[in-house]
């Protein structure tokens, strides 16, 4: 079943608050497996000249997600969970983002195209504090494996 | 912030140091818990098979948190890095053995701004059973806010 392309333009609300705590940022970093002490030691990154830790550098994409599935979980978009994979990602990012950072993200779906037998869907995400100030942009393509009009 | 490297100190066509990284099956469910990420492709075989998929593969975004750590390893302060990229070109397979997959990581200086940008070109690859190495992202790139 081919993405219903009348979802172009479309952009879905900011999600609520996210607490970003250190354990947040400490769970993240363990789970990729990196040990950067910016990460995990809040002296160490003081000493880097932050406020408390900060999230490495694809951590963002937590958050856009969860903007993101509101879209892909929306039946009328018509997306298959189990055939999506992740196609492109880009960040541009104003500052990290640390631990005692409340963010909300919104999302707008930027581009639905089809090539092949796959149908690409571009999102564009911001992330911004509670008070507005930009933090980190972000934009991703979805693939949608073999759903365009005509593959079987 | 920027990193604790001066622009000084680079020059294009340098090569920062490599990274090899072992993909288990323990660390997708690790970063499935991490990032909310529970597609089960990335751990569900009888799924992943249904969908086309020679296997259970990564989060792309797993791989991509691994590559930029080759430049974030080199200039200490993550916050350097100012813009990153990736098009995730094939998945990285990840078998249910005890080797897994193994992510080649590596980075080279490609452009130095007057003001300390430095443009990073990542790659990664795995090597697949018959020893071939696969890229699995293009266009994999950083900006890195280096000192002056």
């Amino acid at each position: 079943m081919a993405i219903n392309s009348e979802f172009v333009g479309k952009t879905y609300p900011d999600t609520p608050e996210f607490d970003v705590g250190r354990e947040t940022i400490r769970d993240f970093a363990n789970a990729i497996g990196d040990t950067n002490p910016a990460y995990h030691n809040v002296d160490a990154a003081r000493e880097l000249g932050h406020p408390d830790l900060i999230a490495p550098p694809t951590f963002p994409f937590v958050l856009t997600m969860k903007a993101m599935a509101r879209a892909m979980f929306d039946p009328d978009l018509g997306m298959d969970y189990a055939r999506v994979v992740h196609g492109e990602q880009h960040f541009d990012y104003e500052r990290p983002i640390h631990a005692g950072d409340r963010l909300v993200v919104s999302a707008t779906i930027a581009e639905i195209r089809s090539s092949g037998r796959n149908e690409y869907l571009t999102t564009r995400s911001e992330l911004k504090t509670g008070a507005g100030e930009l933090v980190c942009t972000t934009h991703e393509v979805i693939v949608s494996r073999g759903t365009a009009e005509g593959a079987s | 912030m920027t990193a604790r490297i001066s622009a000084s100190e680079v020059s294009i066509g340098q090569v920062l140091p490599a990274l090899d990284v072992p993909i288990q099956r323990m660390n997708l469910i690790m970063y499935a818990g991490a990032s909310g990420d529970f597609n089960p492709i990335h751990w569900n075989e009888r799924i992943a098979t249904a969908v086309g998929l020679p296997n259970v593969i990564a989060h792309g975004m797993l791989t991509m948190a691994q590559a930029i750590r080759v430049v974030t390893d080199w200039v200490a302060d993550p916050a350097a890095v100012r813009a990153y990229q990736v098009r995730f070109s094939k998945p990285v397979v990840v078998a249910d053995d005890d080797t897994g997959a193994l992510l080649h990581l590596a980075g080279e200086i490609t452009g130095l701004a007057p003001d300390g940008l430095a443009t990073v070109a990542l790659t990664a690859s795995v090597v697949t059973p018959g020893d071939n190495a696969v890229e699995v992202l293009h266009n994999a790139v950083a900006k890195v806010q280096l000192a002056i």
